[in-house]
């Protein structure tokens, strides 16, 4: 088997079932990665591609579970580990779908370094991150992503760690596409599954996941009915930044400097906001700063989305290559080398 | 140096020589690695068997002129059974006084020293710690010394071609060259063709002022009237077939594409650079026409995920590296002998601990390689002995990770990794087969139901429709790889993980004997101390000693008749380049009261000191 499989480009009808293995799901009772499972395996039947296409790759902690409850091919590896796992992966057979499923602590600090690696490098593969802002499966310590200040059971006088921004880690790695999502808000989760899935080359969508055990309600602001319009703005390609309960605030751009504005109050009109454009790398930073200013509301969406070249596209050209150039190798003269005698 | 007169009419006599041994030395911007592989290469292609030892300092350039910016290479060759590089050298060549004063305790004792006088300088001298010019001051009265003028000599050669200071400088190694060319009658098309492929295209008149220098250094040998001697040394008597000279590295990279090509798989190299495991990647990176994929990844870590990653789907996955990478693998091998995936780790072994020696060679990995992991946690571990057999390990470590779905350690060292022989060269239809069946019908399909004989499971890759299945690194259920806490599923896993391996050994041919199968002495080797006990025991039983040899290749599991043989012997030596480490494994698995005999210098064991050491187990003395 050197060859790898062609996809089919034949449509196969799946629903939900399909995905649904016979894995009792043990997460906690209430907690946000129910939702995330529902909602992919709601998506996923969307995109007809061959279920044993699909190989599902985790780490270790609670959100890395999740592929034992899909019914595909899944690999529960070690911790950290799962990026440079699913880039062998694929490396080895382009044409997998291969997801990572991981966390803000498998993610972002033991496995930091594969992810921002594999990022960069724009392996067609998607990795889905559920940040809680907390060590869940190890009851309760700090992560990357936890708060200045946060109490935990390892910092009983709160945290000193200053915090990762997923979002522009991934935006720093190179990554070609960034988006941000939450686990209470279904819809919004499934339409970044799908643009994630659409999206070809490495992609990177954060998930804002209630651990309801060990940092309940750390994105309430952002996720609940009551304060959401007022805290969240949701990214739209072409569409200015309109947020609030009756739509009547803004973002405008000050220089560099995002702020708010009112655009009902006369000052402001609807054509003074920003603009989103998904392809502008630049201004995806600028999103991701927004988190560093408590005035600003929280945006959610597509951060970026741009086109390069994948790892193992390049990787099978340059074989490709090697062969027109030197024809296929023969393995009997590669033992015999350049210089032989004869006894 | 054995020699028989052979001409005295000639102007210059010619002696033939069965063997000889020379060292190269000189700053490590000097070109010494390039100068000994060229000779290497036409000694090989004149059919004298060889052994060769580079010996170079893990700085890249350090500064020109000092004693830790020496770069050595040894090459000890002849008509007859060569073993090893020689424990010491007959001729050393010394581009400096730094490479004078480190290399001279390598000469024998009357040897012959060649030197380039133009960098017998005060500065230079001072450099090396000389109080006085060694060409001078009659400390060198023991040694033939030939004072040769190579720098000049090589500029004058390069006058007209209007080359700056620097090149000339640099072209001076081809002019060694061509001199130990001449006086070891070899000829210079080798290396003439090597300047041209290397130079022509590229930069016609580096070749132009290369192959001059080497001519030139050819010529100065057969007109200036200061070597009257040249000498001859014949092809060696090798079993018959079709030879090439290989390093070590390079026999482990085509023993990789060999395994996968024969098994019909798609080889991937994981793979972090480090000393002295990095030419196995860049070997295999210019073997894509092979489809060879190569991957250098973040860090040791992420290589052998990779590989782990790129198994389960199907390919061939293998990781190289060093000892220090070794440790860093260890949790993802630990993944991959629960997932129970073929992969193949390879370890070139280096001094250490920590960062030790890169350059230099040690073999005190084994115990890491066997034990060096979280938990029970069997592994199976081989060795190659030579350079050459480097290709037979590299396959068979492909084929036992294939057949038995496991990780392979397969160790080698810095002096196989750079070493060099003749090797034998095999038909691709005289290897051993790998089959390689993927599990394709979903009825009744388990995940880790296994092969009664070999008890591997089967291998179910994505892409396989039905087949869809989960594992990962916690324990697993017997037969469905479901997740399973129970105590006595955990206790027949782990028994049943530590089985597969053991039944490897019913796999893999039953240890052969040299020498007589009974006697007062066996000496047990494992890795790179081949040639030096094989060398060691010949000269043992030539004078007269009860001495028997065993060199394992298969450290775990062992041969199925180790133990037997060992109850055979009245002692037992065990010389190893480690402070005892397979002497721990054979004492605690078959209660032996074996000896060791160990030296840890970076560099390989000499012959005369194991000599000795059977010396005083037998009684006896060496002369």
């Amino acid at each position: 088997m050197t060859e790898v499989m062609e996809k089919d480009p034949a449509p196969v009808k799946m629903t939900v079932r399909d995905f649904q293995s016979d894995q009792d799901v043990r997460w906690c009772p209430g907690c946000g990665d129910y939702s995330i499972l529902a909602q992919v395996q709601r998506v996923f039947p969307e995109f007809l591609h061959k279920k044993e296409n699909y190989v599902a790759v985790s780490g270790i902690g609670c959100s890395s579970r999740f592929p034992y409850y899909m019914n595909v091919y899944g690999l529960h590896s070690i911790h950290g580990r799962a990026p440079a796992i699913a880039s062998g992966i694929k490396m080895v057979n382009p044409n997998l779908d291969v997801w990572v499923f991981t966390g803000d602590g498998d993610g972002l600090s033991i496995g930091g370094n594969h992810l921002i690696h594999m990022l960069r490098r724009n392996l067609n593969i998607k990795v889905i991150l559920f940040n809680n802002e907390i060590y869940g499966l190890t009851k309760g310590q700090y992560s990357p992503t936890s708060l200045i200040g946060q109490i935990t059971k390892s910092t009983p006088l709160g945290s000193i760690d200053y915090p990762f921004v997923p979002v522009s880690v991934a935006l720093g790695a190179g990554t070609t596409f960034v988006a941000r999502t939450m686990d209470r808000d279904p819809k919004h989760l499934q339409e970044m599954v799908r643009r994630t899935e659409r999206h070809h080359g490495s992609a990177f969508v954060e998930i804002y996941q209630n651990c309801n055990v060990f940092n309940d309600g750390a994105f309430f602001t952002y996720t609940e009915k009551e304060t959401r319009d007022d805290n969240v703005v949701y990214l739209e390609h072409g569409k200015p930044m309109v947020f609030g309960k009756q739509k009547e605030k803004g973002i405008r751009l000050d220089g560099f400097t995002p702020e708010v504005v009112s655009i009902t109050s006369g000052d402001y009109a609807i054509n003074d906001l920003l603009i989103h454009d998904e392809t502008d790398s630049t201004l995806a930073f600028i999103l991701a700063n927004m988190i560093h200013n408590s005035a600003l509301p929280r945006p959610m969406g597509v951060f970026l989305a741009t086109d390069r070249f994948t790892y193992e596209e390049a990787m099978q050209e340059q074989i490709a290559k090697a062969k027109s150039k030197k024809g296929q190798g023969e393995l009997q003269k590669l033992l015999d080398g350049n210089e032989i005698w004869t006894i | 140096m054995q020699s028989t007169e052979q001409s005295e009419a000639m102007q210059k006599s010619t002696k033939t020589l069965e063997e000889v041994t020379i060292r190269f030395a000189g700053d490590s911007g000097d070109g010494m690695q390039l100068t000994g592989t060229q000779f290497t290469n036409t000694t090989a292609v004149l059919g004298n068997d060889l052994s060769t030892l580079p010996d170079f300092p893990a700085e890249i350039r350090a500064p020109a002129g000092t004693t830790y910016g020496v770069s050595g290479f040894q090459i000890h060759f002849g008509s007859l059974d060569i073993l090893t590089p020689g424990d010491s050298c007959d001729v050393l060549v010394a581009m400096n006084p730094a490479a004078l004063i480190t290399n001279l305790k390598t000469l024998r004792r009357g040897g012959t020293i060649i030197v380039n006088t133009d960098a017998f300088t005060e500065k230079n001298l001072r450099m090396a710690g000389y109080k006085s010019n060694p060409l001078e001051d009659g400390s060198l009265a023991g040694y033939q010394v030939h004072k040769v003028n190579i720098s000049k000599l090589t500029a004058n050669a390069l006058a007209d071609l209007n080359l700056s200071t620097k090149f000339v400088d640099k072209s001076k190694n081809f002019f060694a060259l061509g001199l130990m060319y001449w006086l070891y009658n070899r000829p210079l098309n080798q290396s003439i063709k090597f300047i041209q492929e290397k130079f022509g295209k590229k930069d016609p008149q580096i070749a132009e002022a290369n192959l001059r220098v080497l001519k030139a250094g050819y010529n100065y040998g057969d007109t200036v009237e200061i070597f009257t001697t040249r000498y001859e040394v014949k092809p060696a008597e090798l079993p018959p077939g079709r030879y090439r000279n290989i390093m070590g590295n390079t026999a482990t990279a085509i023993g990789l594409v060999a395994g996968a090509k024969k098994a019909g798989l798609q080889l991937f190299l994981g793979s972090y650079p480090i000393t002295p495991a990095s030419d196995i990647l860049h070997e295999l990176s210019n073997l894509k026409e092979f489809d060879v994929k190569t991957f250098q990844a973040e860090d040791e870590i992420g290589a052998v995920c990779a590989a782990i990653g790129a198994s389960y789907a199907g390919g061939l996955g293998v990781t190289s590296t060093s000892g220090p990478g070794l440790a860093l693998k260890g949790e993802a091998i630990n993944l991959a002998i629960m997932l129970e995936l073929p992969l193949v780790v390879i370890d070139v072994q280096r001094g250490g601990p920590s960062t030790g020696l890169p350059t230099k060679t040690e073999q005190a990995d084994l115990l890491q390689a066997i034990f060096g992991r979280n938990s029970e946690s069997p592994i199976c571990v081989i060795a190659a002995a030579t350079p050459a057999d480097c290709f037979n390990m590299a396959y068979e470590a492909c084929r036992i990770a294939i057949k038995f779905m496991t990780p392979v350690i397969y160790l080698t060292d810095g002096y196989l990794a750079n070493g060099a022989e003749p090797w034998r060269i095999p038909k691709v239809n005289e290897l051993r087969e790998i089959p390689v069946t993927f599990a394709g019908d979903p009825q009744n399909f388990k995940p880790y139901a296994r092969d009664p004989e070999t008890l591997a499971r089967p291998w179910a890759i994505p892409g396989t429709p039905g087949l869809e299945h989960r594992i990962g690194g916690l324990e697993k259920e017997d037969v469905t790889g479901n997740i399973s806490y129970d105590p006595d599923n955990h206790d027949l896993m782990v028994r049943t993980r530590a089985a597969k391996i053991e039944r490897i050994a019913n796999d893999i041919p039953a240890q052969e004997i040299d020498g007589d199968d009974q006697g007062d002495l066996l000496v047990v080797g494992w890795g790179s101390t081949y040639g030096s006990i094989k060398s060691a025991v010949n000269s043992m039983r030539g004078a007269g000693k009860s001495v028997s040899f065993i060199h394992l290749r298969y450290l775990n599991p062992f041969p199925k008749n180790l133990g037997e043989i060992l109850y055979r012997f009245k002692h037992i030596l065990v010389p190893e380049i480690n402070n005892g480490q397979l002497i721990r494994l054979l004492r605690a698995r078959y209660l032996v009261p074996a000896i060791g005999f160990n030296k840890i210098r970076g560099l390989p064991l000499l012959t005369e000191e194991i000599e000795e050491k059977i010396l005083s187990i037998l009684g006896g003395t060496n002369d």
